[in-house]
């Protein structure tokens, strides 16, 4: 039987989409082995959003809360997740490869001397030995990975696996208390400095990128305009983070963020192979770029041969009145 | 202060990837070989700390004889010593911070940069791993630090914000990019770098947790259709997201 410890990542109090997406894969996972699956929310008066994890195949979510993991600590939460995952003698711990997932999970694998799959895509069940696929070389290739120790860790891409709407079910609650010194805070989050309103290139399920093509930082309008519109993040290449009109925050590709949104709009961006590999994993990709011949409509699902200026406004104002806004 | 920083030696980012003859790796053959973008950003803060607190800057790198190159540039660059961590034999993410964590204790750094990840794995993992097998603080995906009595206080890159995290020394420091701009070597430095001597080493020997079964290039996206031209083409352009793709 395998058991997995599904780690539920909440924030601000709120367990994020992605919490959800990791038990359904987990859930998944068990399903073909006769398994079961337990989840872990970790933060501070946090009791009360763990029942809805039920509604997506938790049967039993372990609760550490505690006025001290108000923000997260790498060496705090890796120390809960191992010694939960010890209790549980879970075989297997799966989280979401974010900023806090990618942090936690080689602290935990070192702790629980266990291999680990970072980032993958797909998951499935060979032998009774779990197989993850991950991109490797930005997504230029991709690999199938096993892991030869007996406790393993696999984090999970956000967006890749579906979270499906919760069946409404409750899951029990169990509060669990893990002794924590200072030494466990020897690293620890402060404060948090939240852009308002800002949707992050790395969790949106839509994404407006903009290239050098714009020209000028302040024709970004045209993009954080249909942005809008979409309730999109807005993207940029690395040609116009290095010229300073756009923060490196929203730099997709090799050297910036690697994105998997469903619908991924790339205007006046040429198509660079540094900037493909960042986002060809998009499920849908739409290029608007005056020459017919740039290499971004090699990736496209749908393209438009066209000047910016006139055909992101035009859109901007179909997709509204698709959208009756 | 001592600084450490651990550098990877990684194929260039123009690298149009083919499948080796093993189908398990990257055919390295006509593949031109850089430092790890986001090593060489770590490189620089290690140089802007020795400059603002004084001390001595080494490089680490574990490979084979070509990570030589990866090092000479570090030197090129202003650190004060390199050394190389001898060993040709695949490793995971695992095996080279375990073989990182020996040699660095012996070093006994009180920072140790490592680059946010390595543009082959893209694990993003052995700065953080390593810290916990020497039982040091970490902060990853830094994009900005600065130091205060005996601790540091780092910007560490989140979804849509920032988190400020403080942290005890001894410390590993992974960078992002935007936590400084690499300078270039000077004409002076790369001479200089020539004849510094680089100190090899054997590394502690691999013990894989993880394997790779199989390699292969992702599925090609079929080849797509351009609606048309101008903002004429745009009313089929939403039917299609709208009815087609389903994504709007
Ligand atoms: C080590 C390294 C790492 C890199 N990492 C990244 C990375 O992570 N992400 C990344 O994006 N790049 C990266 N690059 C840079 C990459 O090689 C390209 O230089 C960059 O992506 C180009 O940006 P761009 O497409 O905006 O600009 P350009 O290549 O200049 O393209 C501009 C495009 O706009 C079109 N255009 C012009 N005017 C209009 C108009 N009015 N309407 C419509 N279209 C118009 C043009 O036809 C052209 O195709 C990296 C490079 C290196 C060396
Ligand atoms: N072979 C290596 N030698 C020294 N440092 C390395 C090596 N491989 C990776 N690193 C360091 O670990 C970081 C993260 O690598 P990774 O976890 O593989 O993405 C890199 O940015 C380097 O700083």
């Amino acid at each position: 039987m395998m058991k997995i410890l599904a780690f539920a990542e909440q924030r601000d109090g709120q367990l994020k989409k992605n919490a959800f997406e990791v038990v359904v894969a987990a859930k998944k996972i068990v399903g073909q082995t006769d398994g079961e699956v337990v989840a872990l929310v970790v933060g501070s008066g946090v009791e009360s959003i763990a029942p809805a994890l039920g509604g997506y195949g938790a049967m039993r979510v372990v609760v550490v809360d505690d006025a001290r993991l108000k923000y997260y600590s790498t060496t705090a939460y890796a120390n809960i997740i191992a010694e939960v995952a010890k209790k549980e003698s879970a075989s297997v711990v799966m989280l979401a490869a974010t900023a806090m997932g990618k942090d936690v999970a080689p602290r935990v694998a070192v702790k629980l001397e266990a291999g680990l799959a970072v980032d993958c895509i797909a998951l499935k069940v060979e032998g009774g030995d779990i197989l993850a696929t991950r991109p490797v070389y930005a997504g230029k290739a991709q690999t199938d990975i096993k892991i030869t120790t007996p406790v393993k860790i696999f984090s999970l891409r956000p967006n890749v696996f579906t979270a499906g709407t919760t069946s409404g079910a409750q899951a029990s609650v169990e509060k669990a208390t893990i002794p924590l010194t200072d030494a466990d805070f020897v690293s620890a989050v402060k404060s948090v400095t939240q852009a308002t309103g800002k949707i992050d290139v790395a969790e949106a399920d839509v994404i407006v990128s903009g290239g050098r093509g714009l020209k000028a930082p302040e024709n970004f309008n045209i993009i954080e305009e249909l942005a809008a519109a979409l309730g999109a993040a807005v993207g940029a290449s690395r040609a116009v983070v290095d010229a300073g009109w756009r923060p490196h925050d929203e730099q997709v590709g090799q050297t910036g963020k690697t994105v998997s949104p469903s619908l991924y709009i790339a205007v006046a961006i040429s198509g660079a192979i540094q900037h493909l590999a960042g986002m060809s994993s998009s499920k849908y990709i739409v290029a608007i770029n005056k020459d017919k011949d740039a290499p971004i409509f090699q990736v496209a699902d749908y393209g438009i041969v066209g000047d910016a200026f006139e055909v992101v406004p035009a859109l901007t104002k179909e997709i509204k009145k698709l959208l009756g806004k | 202060m001592k600084i450490a920083v651990c550098i990877n030696h990684v194929p260039d980012t123009e690298t149009k990837v083919k499948i080796g003859p093993d189908g398990k790796s990257i055919d390295r053959a006509g593949v031109n070989f850089i430092i790890n973008p986001y090593d060489e950003i770590a490189v620089e803060e290690a140089l802007r700390i020795k400059e603002k607190q004084g001390g001595e800057v080494i490089a680490l790198s574990l490979g084979g004889d070509t990570h030589k190159e990866t090092l000479r540039k570090a030197l090129a660059m202003g650190v004060d010593k390199a050394v190389l961590l001898k060993d040709d034999a695949p490793r995971d993410s695992y095996s080279v911070a375990l073989a990182l964590a020996f040699a660095l204790k012996e070093i006994s750094p009180e920072i140790v940069l490592f680059g946010k990840q390595s543009i082959d794995s893209d694990d993003a993992a052995i700065g953080v791993m390593t810290a916990e097998m020497l039982g040091w603080a970490s902060v990853s995906v830094v994009v900005k630090l600065d130091f205060a009595e005996g601790n540091v206080t780092a910007e560490r890159e989140i979804e849509g914000g920032h988190e400020n995290v403080e942290a005890t020394l001894p410390v590993v420091i992974t960078a992002q990019k935007g936590l400084n701009e690499p300078r270039y070597p000077s004409l002076k430095g790369i001479m200089a770098a020539k004849s510094k001597p680089i100190e090899e080493k054997q590394a502690a020997p691999a013990s894989n947790r993880a394997e790779v079964v199989e390699m292969r290039k992702p599925a090609a996206k079929g080849s797509g259709k351009i609606v048309g031209t101008g903002a004429d083409a745009v009313p089929e352009l939403v039917r299609l997201l709208h009815e087609e793709a389903k994504v709007i």
